[in-house]
This record gives structure tokens, sequence and C-alpha cells, in this order.
């Protein structure tokens, strides 16, 4: 199966899927502009040079704030610096690209750590808890970051330590869930849209049904896609379809893994474990509803509390950022005025730039190049 | 980071829902608390070591055979 | 900065700003300016030297031993020089096993014959427990000079050649470590490279060992010197089955992932077929192939492109800062 994959990359498939974008673009009055929600589907289309040929068949692709690294405002990143600077023997679990964020401190990264405390780089959050089962004299923080993809899991980790009583676990979290701002974006009139293009990872969680309310009250079509280029073009496809039929929707072209009910089990253990907050999106503002907390239940795994954190986020950015900007689909990457000066991959000034799946850094990374 | 990766249930551990998956002859300890009934043989969608979602391989090899296709066609 | 940050030994480029800003000023001279991995001394001979510091000290394909002999070997080849002697330093930790010492030196002493290199002189040191890492291992080297690298003289059409597949010392050591609970069927590919010395004589105008940083990263530092671009095509890189599914599994790109016995390099194109013949037949250059060339038709001076499998093209850049730490 892994092999069959390669049918969704072949260089045939491509370009006759390109083709048949090209034909119905030009059917259009006008070129279509399509949001990607997601960091990940960011990510897939520049890596694969999809944006450039995209271009090419008449579709501008525009990033959305689908960058929880991103979107996660400053001082959240400096609760966790502070956190793993100041307190001894205290390891700071987290994904990779966290530790790279600058802050006005600087980044996890580059950070040196108070005696005894460390900043640990895990792929799953469950190596997190097995830290803290391991060392018992020592503090662990699961810096845990993400949309309805991660959000299971880390929901799951705060339930298995209160389950077996490991008391030297605690959770610092920045869970966002991605239909309130599309809802805030679309209410902006600030970017001109043709369509959505909706995570496919996410949508395997949370299913179709959050969406409908772009299609059947604001008349925008939509498809959720998965990651292989030609999921990507398949969803491009269906958007201009739905533009030509004026029928908006929210189609699903990843049926081989997403169900229109999603995955009724991983929602059941997010709603036991956490409950809804208004969270502040860096760019966007507080949106209600928009975030996720641990409930009182558990109070003892929350990082915050635990350790008198007291965290007041702002939307803004450090000064003459435009990350916000970005994140809303107002400007793209190099319309930034410190894209590629001030900030830039090995001195990155903002989020955007950090992040494996930033707008930014993506755009700069992978930036077509002129022939 | 929704990197989500299509992969082979090996082994199943029905106490803790856990177990391993194999990626191309990789394996990798995986967590199957968010999906009921996990089989040796099963197809899931693996992200940051927990599997999310189960991969439909009928589904799959549907639309693989619609791109080619597609792509013999044009 | 008041403290080191362990991201300044990560091979990125705060650790290049570090050692421009930092550590040359302190010695003023022309032959460390060139920065290049081994330098060229007056007699035609160079000299180079690499610190060891590997996690685990044992993994699948090799050990910190190994390790020692190859990489210094291999920065002499690649800078143009036979390897003919090293000196070894040894910083030990107290409650060090001593099975694990032998077997240690065994390793280094059967790399060295292997590559046909002397031991010559060193040094043991021994630190309290809580100190050092069970065993550091300095080797400095020395080496006769029979070519001099000639970035400058590439030319549109130049052929670019990888001596085999990547990134499976990176992944040998991530499963060594137990990271991640994954279990890959992989083995590092450290290796000495003196088998590609005969090709200096047969047109090769540069060379290097992809180590820290990966491919990506070494070819932006040819990128830089060259007075054309460079461009590579993603398809014909060779990768091993287990690299893939790593990348994948974990989202780290191949192009940046470190090796320990793999080159990359530049051949005139009317010399390439019978360079790349040459390679293949020895057994550490199998899955040699042709990867890219110098461009002169897209691209300016100074980029690094590389032709996606689907088709599109995106600008390399260096590894900022190391995915895995004490990979070497």
């Amino acid at each position: 199966m892994g092999r069959a994959s390669n049918g969704f990359r072949d260089k045939k498939v491509i370009a006759a899927l390109l083709e048949k974008i090209a034909d119905r673009q030009r059917l259009l009055p006008a070129r279509s502009r399509i949001m990607e929600i997601c960091g990940t589907h960011t990510m897939t289309i520049h890596r694969h040079g999809l944006k450039g040929l995209l271009e090419a068949a008449g579709v501008e692709m525009v990033s959305g704030p689908g960058c929880p690294v991103c979107i996660t405002p400053n001082e959240v990143h400096e609760a966790a610096l502070r956190l793993v600077t100041e307190r001894e023997n205290l390891v700071l679990a987290t994904f990779g690209d966290m530790t790279r964020v600058p802050t006005r401190r600087g980044s996890l990264q580059t950070a040196v750590p108070a005696r005894g405390s460390a900043v640990k780089i895990v792929y799953s959050p469950e190596e997190s808890l097995a830290l803290a089962r391991r060392s018992r004299d020592t503090e662990v923080v699961f810096f845990g970051v993400g949309f309805e993809t991660t959000i299971p899991s880390i929901a799951y980790m705060a339930k298995a330590a209160l389950v077996e009583g490991v008391t030297n676990y605690s959770i610092l979290s920045a869970l966002w869930v991605i239909p309130p701002p599309l809802k805030a974006i679309l209410d902006s009139g600030e970017v001109r849209i043709s369509g959505f293009l909706y995570p496919g990872h996410v949508s395997a969680i949370i299913g179709s049904a959050p969406y409908e309310f772009v299609a059947r009250d604001y008349g925008y079509p939509g498809v959720i896609a998965g990651f292989e280029p030609g999921d990507i073009l398949l969803g491009i496809l269906s958007i201009l379809d739905q533009i030509r039929e004026g029928k908006p929707r929210v189609a699903n072209e990843y049926t081989r893994v997403v169900r229109p009910d999603g995955n009724p089990v991983a929602r059941a253990l997010m709603a036991e474990v956490l409950e809804p907050k208004d969270a502040c999106w860096r760019g966007l503002g507080v949106i209600p509803a928009s975030g996720l907390k641990l409930r009182k239940e558990y109070a003892a795994f929350d990082a915050e509390l635990k350790y008198g954190l007291r965290i007041e986020p702002r939307a803004t950015d450090l000064p003459g950022c435009r990350c916000g900007d970005v994140l809303r689909g107002v400007i793209g990457p190099p319309e930034c005025p410190l894209f590629g000066r001030k900030c830039a991959p090995d001195s990155p000034y903002g989020p955007c730039m950090v992040s494996f799946e930033g707008a930014c850094l993506v755009h700069h990374k992978y930036g077509a190049p002129r022939p | 980071m929704c990197l989500g990766i299509p992969s082979k249930v090996i082994e199943v551990d029905e106490a803790f829902k856990t177990g391993k998956i194999d990626y191309l002859g990789t394996k990798i300890k995986t967590n199957f608390a968010l999906l009921d009934n996990i089989k040796i043989g099963d197809w899931v969608i693996v992200h940051a070591g927990f599997a999310i979602s189960r991969l439909d391989e009928a589904d799959a090899l549907e639309t693989l055979d619609m791109l080619r296709e597609m792509a013999d066609k044009g | 900065m008041t403290r080191i940050s362990l991201e300044l030994g990560g091979g990125g480029k705060s650790m290049r700003d570090f050692i421009a800003g930092k550590i040359l000023p302190a010695f003023k001279n022309r032959e460390l300016a060139g920065l290049l991995d081994a330098s060229h001394l007056p007699g035609k001979i160079a000299f180079t030297t690499d610190s060891y510091v590997v996690d685990p000290i044992f993994f699948p394909g090799g050990d910190i031993g190994k390790l020692a002999v190859n990489g210094t070997v291999n920065d002499l080849v690649v800078s143009g020089a036979v390897p003919r002697f090293l000196s070894l330093g040894l910083i030990l930790e107290e409650g060090l096993d001593a099975g694990d010492l032998d077997k240690i030196l065994h390793s280094l002493a059967a790399a060295a014959a292997r590559a046909g290199v002397r031991i010559v002189t060193g040094d043991t040191k021994v630190v309290k427990q809580g100190q050092g890492d069970k065993i550091y291992i300095n080797t400095s080297g020395i080496g006769r000079v029979i070519a001099v690298p000639r970035p400058r003289s590439v030319r549109p059409g130049d052929k670019i050649i990888l001596t085999g597949t990547l990134g499976e010392h990176s992944l040998a050591i991530l499963t060594a470590r137990g990271d991640f609970g994954i279990e890959a069927p992989v083995r590092s590919d450290c290796a000495p490279l003196t088998f590609l010395l005969p090709f200096w004589r047969k047109g090769v105008l540069w060379m290097r060992d992809i180590t820290r940083g990966g491919l990506a990263t070494i070819l932006t530092e040819l990128a830089v010197e060259a007075p054309h671009p460079l461009l590579i095509e993603e398809e014909r890189i060779p990768l091993s089955k287990a690299v893939r599914a790593a990348a994948d599994l974990l989202g780290i790109d191949p192009l940046y992932l470190a090796c320990e016995g793999r080159a990359v390099m530049v051949v005139p194109a009317k010399k390439a077929a019978s360079v790349l013949a040459g390679i293949r037949k020895h057994p550490l250059g199998r899955k040699a192939a042709v990867i890219g060339q110098v461009e002169g038709t897209m691209g300016r001076p100074g980029e690094l492109l590389l032709r996606t499998a689907a088709g599109g093209f995106r600008l390399l850049e260096p590894l900022t800062s190391e995915l895995l730490p004490r990979i070497c």
C-alpha cells in the first residue's frame, strides 16, 4: 500500500490534473484564489512545486491560519521559555519546530536551561509521559500545541497521567479549533477568496459537519483534501466545479480517510478532558470558543495552574512583524517588508518564518526560482 | 503539523491499546486508543505516534485507479 | 552571549557565525581563513582535526572508534590528500566499561588498517564520573596533497555525482537511541572514502563528504563559491527504503540528513560517465548516480535548485540548525 501512494505523486497524473484545472479555470470569469487552512497543505503545495504550476493554470493559493505554532501568541512561548530557564530539574518536552520560535527572550533552542533542566524534542506526546515515569524527581512539562489532529493525543496524556497517578507531569497547552477562525476571516471581509481547501486530518477527527456553515451561510465552496499532490489537485478541481455549478458545499476528496462523522472516539475523549475557551489568536485576536483548555478535574496537570504562570496573551506581534496579516491571508509572505531581510530562516523575526509549516518559511525554503 | 502516514498494524496489545505499525519495513510504536477494534492487518493513519483514523484500502485503490485512468487518457 | 548554548555545536548557521565571530578572530592567519575541512600547508601536506562525541557510542554498522578514523580520513580525501597518519586523543569517563573500551580500540585499529593510515601518536585522559559522557575522541590527520579542489572552475554542464544513498548514519543513530520507538532495518554508512582518491586525477573538480547538514547544506556551500547555479533532481537521488520510510514517518527531509561515508562531487561533462563507472565498480559506490549538474540556463549564481518529483522547482537553503544532536 505504501507503494500505491506513489500513484498520488505520479508525474503523468499530476500533469493530467493540472491540465483539467487549467481547462476548468478558463471557463471562469476571474482567477481563482483558494485558501488552504492547514500548514501541512501549505508545505506540500510548495514542496512539490505545485504553487508555481497552479499559478500557471490560473489558480492562486492563499495561506490561512493553519500553522498552530504561528498562531500561538508570544506570551505562551515566553512562558515555556521561563519554565525551563528559571526552574531547576524541569524537562520541557515539545515538538521540534516549537523550539525555534523567536520571542523577546530568544527561542527554546538558544535558551540555556537552569541547573538540571533541559528541552527535549519528542515525536509523540507519549514520550513526555514516559520521561516522567522514568525520572520521578524531575518535573516534566509537555508543551503541546496543535489543532484537532493533535488535540486528542494531548487529551489522552492528561487522562493517562490522572489514571496512573503520575504527579511529576503537566501540560502547557495551546490548543486551537479550526472552524471558528474561518468565520472570523469570512466576517472580516478582508480577503478575496473563491473557496477553501479544508485540512484532511483535522477533518478525520471532526468530520465534515463543522464546515457546513461556510457553504450554507456564506456561499463559499470547499473541499476536504488529503496531502498527496494528487489529493490537492483533485480537491482544487472539485472547488472549480462547485464555482461553475454555483452550488457551494463541503465536498470530500479524502474519502479513504475521512468519514462524514469523523472520529467519535477521539471527540469523546476531547470532550471528557477539555472544555472550550475564548482563545487569543496571533493576528486574529480573541475568537469565542476557538480554543480548548483542561477541565477542572485535570487541574493538577495544567502547567499554567501548577506553576502559577500568568499568561496574558495579546494578538500583536513584535514591532514591525506582519505575521498576523500573513496568517489572515491579507498579504503573502513576499509582501511583508521584513521577508528575506530582517526575517529569514536563520534569523526568524516572527513565527511564520520558524514553523516547518509557517507560510513564510515555506515560501522562503521552497520559493520558485526565476528561470 | 498534520503529517499523517498510512501504515499497517503489526502488533496490538489489547489491554493497553498500544502496538506497532509497519511503514515500508520500518516499525514504530503507536497508540491505538483513539480507534475501536484495531486488529493486526488493519491500515491506519498515524500522527505523532497515535493512530487517528482508519484507511479504507478499497477506497484508496479506487481513487488510484481513477487517477491512473485520467493520466492514461490525457 | 554570556553562556554557550547547545545549538552552537549543531552544524548550522549559528555554529558558523560562532566560529567566524568568536573563534577565528582569536587566530588570524591565511590557512584558517580558508575554512576548509583540511588545511594545505607548505610541502604538500594536508592537516585536519575532528572531535567525536557521538551518542550512543555503539550503533548498527559501527561505533565511535570507526567514526573517529573515517571522519578524519574523509576530510583529507575530499580536500585532495592521501591520508597517511592520525593522532588519537582519548578522554575517558571514570566508570567506562573496560570491555567497551577494548571494542572501540579494536574498531579504531581495524578502521585505520582499512583506510591505509597509521595512528602514530596519542594521548589519554580520564575524567571523573559525570564530567564526560563515557568516551570522547579527537583525531587529527596528516595527508599528502595530490590535488587542489577548484570550485571556481565549474562550468555549465558539469555533472554532480553522489556516491550512494543518503541518511543511513543518521537513521542508525536514531534507531540506536531508541528515539520514537523506531525500529528500522538500517546500518550506519560509516566508511572510508579513500576509494575516491584516484578520481582526483580523472577530472574531479570538487568533492565533499556529506556530514552534518546533509547533501543540501554541503551543496549550498559549493553554490556560494561557484560562478554558476547548481541544479539537482529529486528523482535521481538514491534513497534506501528505510530512510524513505523514516523521513515520511518523522517528517524529516533526507536532503538534510548526515552521512559518514558518502561524497558528492563535480566532474566535467566529458569525464562524468567514466568517473561514474569507476565509482560503481567499488562496493561502496554501487548506488552512485549523477544527480544533477551545474546550470547554465536557469537560476542565478549562488543558488542551489531542486527539480521536484512533481516537476516543479524549489530553492534549497542550508540547514539552520541540526535536526539531531550529537550525531558524530
